[in-house]
């Protein structure tokens, strides 16, 4: 499989801000890539510079095979793209704007495109500045999504819609991937990425901190774990096994995180003393993103060593 | 005053915001009056020397179309002949800005429902944008006035010169406080309080230049007639300030009417709905600007046709004049034609629109940069379109426009000229000497492009070069300045038409020069972030 984005330590600072500060980045070919951080963590930089709207102080990009500053015409003839904040011409209606952007970029599924007006529920008649913040992603979202190209580049497009415009956003993006085209989706809100994505990148202060599957993240979180055993461990005992940590004892009852890769060290254990009840909790991503999004690391020092 | 709420805190804004733009066109302002008044005065020091020739020059209609009548005979009225009305208009425009950047534009861009969520009363924004244009105008006046008499001039009439000022920029606060609440866009607005200023103009112009009877009384209705009407170092009505009082007041309270009846971000003015599909003609970059600029492009048509019609016709008045020799040579060094009488006043009227018409153009190419700012730009340039093409359009749409535009003025007075007076150039002439002024219009589009492709945040500097480009090239040579400084001017290298020679070498430099600015402005635009 080959990557349709290939970013290497990418830096952009704007006067003293430092926006990307080494950046690494890698979108395959045919998947759903969630770009994930906090505000200003970097995620429209990033993109910006993806799209050859930016000139960036050191770092590669390739898109499509392409170098986005220098080769930035014929680039966009293959991706679509829909901005954070997606500004319409006051004068021009919905439908005249989608036309445009169509036509710029070189044609639309017509059959998409209407379906997309119906399915959104989009007034194409209205002019620019008559619409809402959610109608206005409607119209962008409407125009890059009808269009015919390999990629789409889409800046926090749910912001602004509604929990059922949002399911029909999640809808559309699912026929693209089954086509096999790329979308690079960056957002801030994990649960739409969980839904969406198949691979996932973390970026904080201009750094990507983590990147990979779903599945991946889910196994650098912990597993929490309580049990009932007959033959209790002391405390000392139980936070020397291998992988665990946070250890309480209460009223004969242990409960204790575990890294995934000790999860079946620890069952054995717990089976070997007569395990009476056992409950496990799934790593929650929340925990991950959170920890990742403040700096912290999601596994605690003393279970590392 | 819940209405007022907040309003302190909004004029600290408004001043921080324009600390650097009043007080530098405040200066400007009181520069040109002082300046010219004191370049006048040292050219002829007492009235005798001047009262003489100036007499019958005074009496010329094609000046006094442009300019108003003159108050008096001496020389302190001659010091300021031409800076009365010139000042007027650009204290409106001082006002109309400073009014319409504070008002509909923050709402427009969304800044004004940041701050109307806060504890900001709903009259409070429009009040702070009232009160900064009206400083900005008794500033600009007040200063002048006091800046004539420091040259010893007459103090009554330095005072009624501050008053002509006055009276112009606080009824243009009124008009475009009004122009801001009905229209809901910047444009819109602009379109409507410039549409005004540009009638007032006319309707003086016209009025002032016949004696007496019901056209003339018509000046009446118009604000820069009020200000001519004044007279400084001639009659001093300084009366005339409570017309403009009364227009500020009637303005604004109107403009409330209209504000506590429209809901935030909207006009009065109706916002229609548009086709489901785009037309034909909307598809490329140049076909999106062109279609963007519509409705200015006609309202320019539409005016400058007018406008062309009304300056035509006023060919007829030119003849009846005596023209002794020392009138010859003034109107020679004004309106730098050796021809007749008709073609000393076509030569300085096509100037006159020639720097009308720059000012469109530049607004025109401006519209790249605001564009980039609002964001609408990286819609159109992540799309295959290049930032070559993007720019090109902008630029190829002013270039068109001023074109059109000058064909169109040109044409209005050829057609109506010619029939008005005997003693007029033909139709072909005419309409020539006005397309001659084409190359000095787009060397100032080119500056424009340069710097809006270059370093937009600079961009408005565009309109100081404007400006300057302007009084040089116009009070230059009755001013005595430097010749290097006025050969700065575009203005000053246009050749004498019609009747003269047609400057064909300046013409090609200038237009030369002028795809140089351009060219460099494309390629900085296309290595540089966009905003
Ligand atoms: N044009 C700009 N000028 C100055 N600073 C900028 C500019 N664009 C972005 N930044 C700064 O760069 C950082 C990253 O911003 P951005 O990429 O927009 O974050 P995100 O999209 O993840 O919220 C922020 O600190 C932001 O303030
Ligand atoms: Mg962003």
């Amino acid at each position: 499989m080959t990557d349709a984005i290939t970013i290497r330590g990418l830096r952009k600072t704007f006067g003293r801000t430092v926006a990307l500060d080494g950046l690494d980045l890698t979108v395959r070919e045919g998947e759903v890539h969630g770009f994930l951080g906090p505000n200003g963590a970097g995620k429209s930089t990033t993109i910006r510079a993806l799209l050859g709207l930016l000139r960036v102080d050191a770092g590669t990009a390739r898109v499509l095979g392409r170098d986005p500053w220098r080769e930035a015409t014929a680039l966009h003839r293959d991706l679509a793209y829909v901005p954070g904040d997606v500004v319409l011409w006051p004068t021009l209606s919905g439908g005249e704007t989608i036309d445009l952007l169509g036509r710029l970029r070189g044609g639309v599924d017509e059959e998409r495109r209407r379906r997309l007006v119906a399915r959104f529920e989009l007034d194409e008649t209205k002019k620019g500045k008559a619409y809402s913040k959610g109608n206005r992603q409607k119209v962008a979202l409407v125009a890059a999504l009808a269009s015919r190209v390999p990629l789409l580049v889409l800046d926090e497009p749910t912001a602004g819609l509604d929990p059922l415009m949002e399911q029909v956003f999640q809808d559309e993006l699912a026929a693209l991937r089954a086509e096999g085209r790329t979308t690079l989706l960056s957002s801030h809100i994990l649960s739409e990425v969980e839904r969406a994505c198949d691979r996932v990148s973390i970026v904080r202060a201009g750094v990507v901190v983590e990147s990979g599957s779903l599945e991946h993240l889910r196994r650098l979180t912990r597993t929490r774990v309580q049990a009932t055993v007959e033959d209790t461990p002391t405390r000392a005992e139980a936070a020397g096994w291998p992988g665990v940590a946070d250890v309480a004892l209460q009223d004969g009852r242990l409960s204790c995180t575990v890294d995934a890769e000790h999860l079946g060290g620890l069952v054995a254990e717990l089976a070997r003393r007569r395990v009476a009840g056992l409950t496990c909790q799934p790593p929650s991503l929340e925990e991950l993103f959170l920890a990742r999004y403040e700096g912290g690391s999601p596994v605690p020092a003393q279970a590392r060593a | 005053m819940t209405r007022l709420a907040g309003l302190r805190d909004l004029l600290r804004l408004a001043w921080r915001r324009d600390r650097v733009i009043v007080p530098s066109s405040v200066a400007g302002l009181v520069l040109l009056s002082v300046g010219s008044a004191q370049a006048t005065l040292a050219l002829f020091p007492d009235d005798d020397s001047a009262v003489a020739g100036l007499a019958d020059i005074v009496a010329n209609p094609a000046l006094v179309a442009m300019y108003g009548p003159i108050s008096a005979a001496d020389a302190d009225a001659l010091a300021v002949f031409k800076t009365v009305m010139m000042g007027a208009v650009l204290t409106a425009v001082l006002a109309l800005v400073v009014l319409r950047r504070h008002t509909r534009t923050e709402e427009e861009e969304g800044r004004l429902e940041l701050v109307g969520a806060g504890v900001v009363g709903r009259w409070a924004p429009l009040a702070a944008g009232v009160l900064v244009a009206t400083s900005a105008v008794l500033l600009a006046s007040g200063l002048s006035a006091l800046g004539l008499l420091g040259l010893g001039m007459d103090p009554a009439g330095s005072l009624a010169f501050g008053v002509a000022w006055a009276t112009a920029g606080l009824a243009q606060v009124g008009v475009t406080a009004l122009a801001v609440q009905l229209a809901s866009t910047t444009r819109g607005a602009g379109g409507l309080a410039f549409g005004a200023l540009g009638a007032a103009y006319l309707l003086r112009a016209a009025a002032d230049s016949v004696d007496g009877g019901v056209v003339h009384a018509l000046g009446w209705l118009s604000p820069l007639g009020w200000a001519g009407r004044v007279e400084p170092y001639g009659r001093d009505r300084t009366w005339v300030l409570a017309l403009g009082l009364g227009a500020l007041v009637l303005g604004v309270a109107a403009a409330l009417v209209v504000l506590d009846r429209r809901d935030l971000g909207g006009g009065v003015l109706p916002t229609r709905t548009g086709r489901a599909r785009a037309g034909r003609a909307l598809s490329g970059p140049l076909g999106l600007v062109s279609r963007l600029a519509t409705g200015t492009l006609l309202g320019w048509v539409v005016g400058l046709a007018a406008g062309g019609v009304v300056l035509g016709s006023l060919l007829g008045a030119v003849g009846d004049l005596s023209s002794s020799p020392q009138m010859q040579r003034f109107l020679e060094a004004l309106g730098g034609s050796a021809g007749t009488l008709e073609e000393v006043y076509l030569a300085t009227e096509s100037r006159f629109v020639a720097v009308a018409i720059a000012a469109g153009g530049i607004a025109l190419v401006l519209r790249l940069g605001a564009a980039e700012r609002l964001g609408l730009g990286e819609a159109v340039l992540a799309t295959p379109t290049s930032r070559t093409r993007w720019y090109a359009a902008h630029v190829a749409l002013a270039v068109g426009a001023t074109t059109l535009f000058t064909l169109v003025v040109g044409g209005a007075v050829a057609l109506v000229g010619p029939r008005a007076s005997e003693d007029a150039p033909g139709a072909g002439a005419v309409l020539g000497a006005f397309l001659a002024t084409l190359p000095a219009v787009w060397l100032l589009v080119a500056a424009a492009a340069l710097l809006v492709g270059a370093r937009p945040r600079f961009a408005p500097l565009a309109w100081a070069v404007l400006l300057v480009g302007f009084v040089v090239g116009e009070l230059g040579p009755t001013m005595d300045l430097p010749g290097w400084l006025v050969d700065l001017s575009p203005f000053a290298h246009l050749g004498q038409l019609p009747g003269g020679e047609f400057a064909a070498l300046a013409a090609a430099v200038m237009t030369v020069l002028a795809a140089g600015l351009v060219g460099g402005g494309g390629v900085a635009y296309a290595r540089r972030d966009l905003a």
